[in-house]
């Protein structure tokens, strides 16, 4: 199978401190890939580097490279703002824009020059059905995204990110501040959604990993202990530690 | 409860009850010298508001005396102070908080901005005299007297506008990055949409300040006595606190309670500039769901 993303050799550091040691990866296309790891284990740090939402933070500093599309995304031939259009990112905390739900789908379209309205529309009915929102707001498309619920908001984010046509979706635990149902539902979206884009999902939850992940990686202090595929990784982990985390001895 | 322990109590309640009152009297002594000022001022100069004073020019006769040529000396200053400090002082705003880079020479800039809000406005005022008025060959005109009055409100406006700025939660600013926005875009797209109601706010309180001053437009060299209309920027002029102060020190009875007019004039456009900026805040307010 062909990687969209490869992974060399990657060390990353917020100042002094090392927070990726050497990671190595191939992340395979229309595949749902886990990271999980108890906290500050580096899985977010490391999503983050995939489209490089790390440049914001002062004082960090990236050694490695990472293939996508045959070019390293640090090197000077990659443009960041046209990387984060082609690998987009949902957050932990759902947070729309306070515009209204129109609004907030085509906004990357609006600053990438797409301003056609009958194009718009399209978008934003194409993209509110395939987060399966559409019947629950097609009378309120005008009004503020703010009124939706939390689990509602979360799937406009995710509609905002395919909106732009990406390859690759970066979610970083997107169900922590959700209810169990507002879970399920995002859950059903991203095994949908895996049909036609390649996912990343960072999770606190292993049961979440064992149900919707076709590969799955444990993080441990900033190295990746173990990576394949997630029915492997759960029913008969290679190494101790993964065995420990994922029968709950610790994290 | 033993007797110790509830007279340690009903101390504490004293105490209590002591420090509520010497509050209230703190809130009220501000609240009654504000009354009184009014009473005072309104009892002085509503007989002699007119739409005459408004219309007239300074006289020698009280009963002529009217404010117009100080009302729209005040109102061109005003206009040309915001169409100059606006857009610089918010400029400066989003460079200090989004494209400069954390180091020392930023912090530099921003402990000096807020210095500078300190500094007397009279210093100001001969900053003014001695950069637009003579340097810059501007004269003794509106124009000189608004660039000075910018640069006097220009820390404020930088201020109030990089709080307003501040305030963009950074979620949002991270939504709009990740679907691939320049700096740029994501400053008006997200950023000033946000902060816009903090940013009018601040701005149009220090735009009312500069309205109240007088000292510094002393110095550059507003007109004591005006006997024509200011037409643009480049005419001479004077304002209605220097008018006020003018009245408020001559001889004849009469022309204290001519000041009071005066004043009450210019309280009405305050109190109108600063009901624009509530509007405004509250029109424009996004609440945002925690």
């Amino acid at each position: 199978m062909e990687p969209i993303l490869s992974v060399r050799n990657l060390n990353f550091y917020y100042g002094e401190h090392k927070a990726l040691k050497d990671v190595n990866m191939d992340i395979y296309k229309n595949n749902v890939t886990a990271f999980i790891g108890p906290s500050g284990c580096g899985k977010s740090t490391f999503l983050r580097t995939l489209n490089r939402m790390n440049d914001f933070i002062e004082n960090v500093k990236v050694e490695g490279n990472i293939i996508y599309e045959g070019k390293d995304i640090y090197s000077k031939e990659m443009e960041p703002v046209e990387l984060r259009r082609r690998i987009g990112m949902v957050f932990q905390k759902p947070n729309p824009f306070p515009k209204t739900i129109y609004e907030n789908i085509v906004y990357g379209l609006r600053k990438n020059g797409v301003n056609k309205k009958d194009v718009l529309d399209e978008v934003v009915e194409k993209t509110l059905k395939a987060v399966a929102l559409y019947d629950e707001v097609k009378d309120k498309i005008y009004k503020s995204a703010l009124e939706l619920s939390g689990g509602q908001q979360q799937r406009l984010c995710i509609a905002r990110a395919i909106a732009m046509q990406p390859d690759v979706v970066l979610m970083d635990e997107p169900t922590s501040a959700l209810d169990p149902i507002s879970t399920m539902k995002i859950e059903e979206l991203v095994l949908e959604l895996k049909k036609d884009y390649t996912i990343i999902i960072v999770t606190h939850s292993m049961q979440q990993a064992a149900r919707i992940s076709d590969y799955t990686a444990f993080f441990l202090n900033g190295e990746v202990i173990e990576y394949d595929e997630t029915s492997k990784i759960f029913s008969n982990p290679r190494d101790k530690r993964t065995e420990d985390y994922i029968t709950g001895r610790f994290g | 409860m033993n007797n110790e322990e509830l007279r340690r109590l009903k101390k504490r309640k004293m105490l209590n009850s002591i420090m509520h009152g010497i509050f209230l009297a703190c809130t009220l002594f501000g609240v009654i010298v504000l009354v009184i000022l009014m009473i005072d001022i309104l009892r002085k100069g509503l007989p002699w508001l007119s739409l005459d004073f408004l219309k007239n020019f300074p006289s020698r006769f009280p009963r002529k005396s009217g404010i117009y040529p100080a009302l729209l000396g005040s109102l061109w200053v005003i206009f040309l102070t915001a169409l100059i400090a606006f857009p610089i002082g918010v400029g400066t705003a989003i460079y200090l908080e989004e494209y400069a880079e954390d180091n020392k020479f930023t912090e530099f800039i921003k402990l000096n901005i807020a210095n500078l809000a300190g500094v007397p406005s009279i210093i100001y005022g001969m900053l003014g005299l001695a950069v637009f008025v003579r340097l810059f060959a501007m004269g003794r005109t509106i124009l000189a007297a608004s660039f000075t009055m910018a640069i006097l409100i220009l820390p404020i406006i930088i201020i109030s506008s990089q709080e307003a700025i501040k305030s963009v939660p950074s979620s949002l600013k991270q939504a709009s990055y990740a679907l691939g926005t320049t700096k740029w875009q994501t400053v008006t797209g997200v950023i000033l949409p946000y902060a816009l109601p903090g940013i009018l706010t601040g701005s149009i309180l220090a735009i009312s300040r500069a309205l109240g001053e007088a000292a510094p437009l002393i110095v550059v060299g507003a007109l004591a006595y005006v006997s024509f209309i200011p037409k643009g920027p480049f005419d001479q002029f004077t304002v209605l606190p220097i008018q006020i102060f003018n009245w408020a020190g001559m001889p004849k009875k009469d022309f204290q309670d001519v000041a009071a007019a005066g004043i009450i004039v210019l309280l009405v456009i305050l109190l109108g500039i600063n009901s624009v900026a509530i509007i405004l805040r509250n029109k424009y307010q996004i609440r945002m769901k925690d």
